[in-house]
């Protein structure tokens, strides 16, 4: 097996700028697509988490979202629709040393890839997911996703869609998911803070990222990323602050009957003591439950920012430790001793 | 008294009962007994995919058929000389296998009507005179086992169940087999509950010490050990071999094996085998689907395992996709495919060769990929030991393909020196100067093997066609037709790197029988038989799949007739007569079963009669 220096001696990892993690490849997107912004801020923020060069691994499946890894200039595998989970996971299984990052898409990664999907969140692996969600099919020119709202009218639903859209937030917490973001292509310096938090966090990180499809579905949610109408309709997520809202900050969220209800911090007789407060590392899901549910609420803001943030051993560590404690118990494996451990007989 | 103790060349046992009777366990015991005495073995567990089946119906038999004997043996035998019904069901849908005067022992206890109802006899066949060919055993099992376990502290329920044993007890007097193996069998089985390790072991015992006291039993029989190669030998099933055949290979290669699966009857006990040498380093992973089984296994490729997986025909199908990404990758991986009868879900506890064209051609684009098929139980290690070495160096993906009756199967097997097997190098690269993720070794055509965590080798793969050396996407026609090629050439070349094809018999003649995978005991057996009588026929019997071996074309042409007996409509057939524009002929069956050696050698009578 492959000698690992770096994580024996420590070597200075040299100062890496945002260039060094651009490749040489034309990036192809449509001009004024969301993708570039989050390629841009992956970009910027990966020199900054220590981890040398070489030991980034991006994996995507397929659609627009998908041609990321190639625009990395990182080890980078464009696998086939819905699979990447997979590919993540074996490669963090084999070498658990290594970075290892999922880009994926609503298609991607909650219709072909459902099942990968929810196994993924459950099984932990230190692996970081980033779910570009623009609620349409791109690159197959612009059929409705799983997270398209119902009624959606695309080319394949002239009459409107008739599914109900999956919420990625309550899917991923529903799967167990340890660490579960929300971020915006729109807002460069929250997402770069989200991913951060995504790869600082020791498990599967998911964070979905309200993305911009320009061309299929133009503006699905300039009213949480404009700068006339986002502080009205989303809240951002602070652990251990109450939900606080609005250009003036003058508005709260409280529980009614299992409810959240906006209330004015200015008007009438409200308390603050009423505020919801966040706690993303409670390890009892109901809150994180609560505030996904808030993005299919009317008239209540969409919670943006990490809804939960817990401790879980991770399935590769699990791992490593079976394989260690059969090496202490029965002692390294012994190929001429396995292939003799039966009644055997001689012929001579 | 004493007894009689007659020597015998060879004899073929058959347990039959229900699926909870055990047949399975003792089957698999009097096989380890046979093949400690030196005997050549093999063997054919036949059960129904059901766990457990209506009690005493006919839809529950379960059956465990085993040859044994002084000679070399390829098959379980075509007919048997014992027969073991643990009730009406197991002898009806069994006793057509027993050689007339062959012997029957009846578990008496359950011929009561309702069993005899239940397996649609009308009248009770202990009683009508319909055995009256055979040499029939009533035995009171039942009642017996429970006499003898009066000792203990077993209920009437739980003694019951210890009747498998007394039932092995029998046969072994019957074959004059120790019994030391399955003492220690149930010992270790039972280790947690002592007075079911104390029971079965009383009935074990009592089995044998009632056939040497009653008189029904006046003769025992003895069969000399066979002549084998010398070395040291053990027993050991298909899957099983497999599955030592991957751990070599992580081991001789410095590669850590990770095998990802899904459970699919009838390769589950390659990943049940596995799981238990984690001390190996060896890692499985029970994925949720069969693609994320083969996507596990893909992902440990790419950064640098022994990526492995494994299923049954649809579960192939579910990885086709997958299979393609690994050939347009060119990533190093194995992947079995334990067939069975199909199409959709079929039989699934019955053998088959269905697969082989799905292998070759069940995928989109222009796919190739070297195929390799074990052809016996103990064969399986070898067969994907190679699978293994063809993968890394050839950096490809490489099938694996075995059957149900060769994974379930049994035989005897020479355990090889570790330092016999061939070596199989790996060379991760390292050099970043003027590396391409696409370029080429000269001679095998296997690009190289850059791993993540390697400095100055990043670099991007996927399932888009790839630039020729540089690997970045392409839409370029003439690249795309030439990448295409070069997939193709690189497995054909692999066909410089097998050994010659071995003939059994002369090199010329009137008949080749051209077989591949696990027909190969029935058809070297009826070539035996048919060369013995003089006749002008020999065997080669193919491994190699895809690439077919450079030199068959030539042996082919020394024949005047190609035999090529296959468990499917002639698959390898169809490649054959394409590859070679030879009018080969096929020996056809889709039953669930393999082949009886009489069915290939009345084919074979029939052409060299020359009115086929």
């Amino acid at each position: 097996m492959r000698k690992r220096t770096f994580t024996e001696i420590p070597v200075a990892v040299p100062t890496l700028t945002k260039k060094n993690f651009e490749s040489d490849q034309d990036v192809r997107w449509c001009p004024g697509c969301g993708d570039y912004s989050i390629l841009s801020q992956t970009q910027r923020i990966l020199p900054d988490l220590g981890v040398p060069k070489e030991d980034f691994v991006f994996i995507s499946g397929i659609g627009c979202s998908s041609r990321f890894p190639y625009y990395m200039n990182a080890y980078g595998f464009h696998t086939i629709h819905g699979r990447a989970p997979t590919v993540a996971a074996g490669v963090k299984v084999a070498h658990p040393e290594l970075s290892v990052w999922v880009i994926t898409g609503d298609g991607d990664a909650l219709s072909i890839g459902g099942n990968h999907f929810i196994h993924l969140m459950r099984r932990n692996f230190d692996i970081n997911v980033l779910l570009f969600n623009n609620q349409i099919y791109g690159l197959t020119k612009g059929q409705y996703s799983p997270t398209s709202e119902q009624g959606k009218t695309t080319f394949s639903t002239p009459m409107g869609s008739l599914d109900n859209p999956f919420n990625p937030i309550s899917l991923a917490l529903a799967s167990g998911a340890t660490f579960v973001a929300r971020s915006l292509d729109r807002d460069p310096e929250h997402l770069r803070g989200v991913i951060k938090a995504a790869f600082e966090h020791k498990g599967t990180s998911f964070v979905e990222i309200y993305q911009n499809c320009n061309v299929y579905n133009d503006g699905a949610f300039f009213s949480f990323t404009e700068k006339e109408t986002k502080a009205e309709n989303t809240v951002f997520l602070e652990h251990g602050e109450p939900l606080v809202f609005g250009k003036d900050r003058d508005k709260g969220i409280r529980l009614n009957e299992f409810q959240p209800e906006v209330f004015s911090l200015t008007e009438g007789n409200y308390s603050p003591d009423e505020l919801i407060k966040h706690n993303q590392y409670a390890e009892n899901p109901t809150l994180a439950y609560f505030l996904a549910r808030m993005s299919v609420i009317p008239d209540v803001p969409h919670p943006i920012g990490v809804f939960r943030s817990i401790k879980h051993a991770c399935y590769e560590d699990l791992m490593a430790q079976q394989v260690e404690t059969a090496k202490r118990q029965r002692g390294e494996g012994d190929l001429e001793a396995l292939l003799n451990e039966a009644d055997t007989w001689r012929v001579e | 008294m004493r007894k009689d103790v007659q020597s015998i060349e060879s004899a073929t046992l058959l347990f039959a009962g229900d699926s909870g009777d055990g047949s399975q366990t003792i089957g698999t015991q009097m096989t380890e007994a046979s093949a400690i005495a030196g005997n050549d073995v093999a063997t054919l567990p036949d059960y129904p995919a059901e766990i457990r089946a209506p009690a005493g119906s006919l839809a529950g038999v379960s059956g465990f058929q085993l040859h044994f004997s002084s000679e070399t043996i390829h098959t379980p035998g075509d007919t048997c000389d014992v027969l073991v019904a643990m009730n009406p069901a197991a002898l009806r849908v069994n006793l057509d296998k027993l050689k007339p005067n062959g012997i029957l022992i009846v578990n008496t206890d359950n011929f009561a009507a309702r069993n005899l109802k239940l397996a649609g006899y009308t009248d009770n066949p202990l009683e009508d005179g319909s055995l009256v060919k055979y040499q029939v055993f009533p035995v009171p099992l039942t009642r017996l086992t429970r006499d003898s376990l009066k000792g203990t502290s077993l209920a009437h329920r739980e003694a019951d169940r210890c009747k498998n044993f007394f039932a092995l007890g029998m046969v072994c007097w019957l074959y004059n087999r120790q019994m030391d193996n399955t003492v220690k069998f149930i010992r270790e089985k039972y280790r947690k509950k002592p007075q079911y390790v104390e029971a079965n072991t009383i009935a074990l015992k009592a089995g044998n010490v009632y056939c040497e006291a009653t008189e029904q039993f006046a003769t025992s029989y003895e069969v000399k050990p066979a002549h084998f190669e010398p070395g040291t030998y053990r027993n050991i099933e298909g899957n099983m071999a497999a599955a030592f055949g991957l751990i070599a290979a992580s081991q001789r290669s410095g590669l850590p094996l990770v095998y990802g699966s899904y459970p699919i009857t009838p390769a589950s006990s390659i990943l049940h085998e596995l799981a238990k040498y984690k001390n190996f380093g060896v890692i499985t992973m029970q994925m949720e689907d069969e693609i994320a089984a083969i996507g596990a296994a893909i992902g440990a490729a790419f950064s640098g395992a022994l990526g492995a997986t494994g299923s049954s025909g649809p579960g192939l199908a579910l990885k086709s996709e997958s299979i393609n990404l690994a050939v347009m990758a060119e990533l190093p991986l194995v992947i079995c495919n334990i067939q069975r009868s199909g199409p959709s879900t079929g039989m699934p506890t019955k053998t088959e060769q269905t697969d082989l064209l799905q292998m070759f051609y069940g995928r989109n684009g222009e796919s190739p990929v070297p195929i390799i098929a074990a052809s016996r139980p103990a064969d399986c290690f070898e067969t994907i030991y190679e699978a293994a070495r063809i993968a890394v160096k050839y950096m490809t993906p490489v099938i694996f393909m075995s059957e149900l009756y060769i994974a379930f199967g049994a035989e005897p097997w020479r355990i090889p020196e570790v330092s016999e097997l061939p070596s199989i190098k790996v060379h991760y690269e390292t050099t970043a100067d003027g590396f391409q993720p696409y370029m080429r070794d000269e001679k095998t055509l296997a690009r190289p093997w850059a791993i993540p965590g390697t400095p100055g080798l990043e670099h991007r793969i996927g399932g888009l066609e790839k630039a020729d050396i540089s690997g970045n996407v392409s839409y370029d026609p003439e690249n795309h037709e030439q990448m295409s090629l070069l997939r193709a050439e690189k497995v054909a070349r692999i066909a410089d790197d097998i050994p010659p094809t071995e003939i059994f018999g002369e090199p010329e003649g009137e008949l080749l029988v051209l077989a591949w995978g696990g027909t190969y005991g029935a058809v070297r057996t009826a070539v035996e038989h048919k060369l013995a009588e003089g006749a002008s026929v020999s065997h080669v019997h193919l491994r190699y799949l895809n690439p077919l071996p450079s030199d068959l074309g030539g042996i082919l042409k020394q024949f005047d007739k190609v035999l090529i007996p296959e468990l499917n409509f002639g698959q390898l057939l169809k490649l054959i007569r394409a590859d070679f524009l030879i009018d080969a002929v096929g020996l056809n069956k889709v039953q669930g079963l393999p082949f009886y050696v009489f069915e290939v050698e009345s084919k074979i009578h029939e052409l060299l009669r020359g009115d086929a």
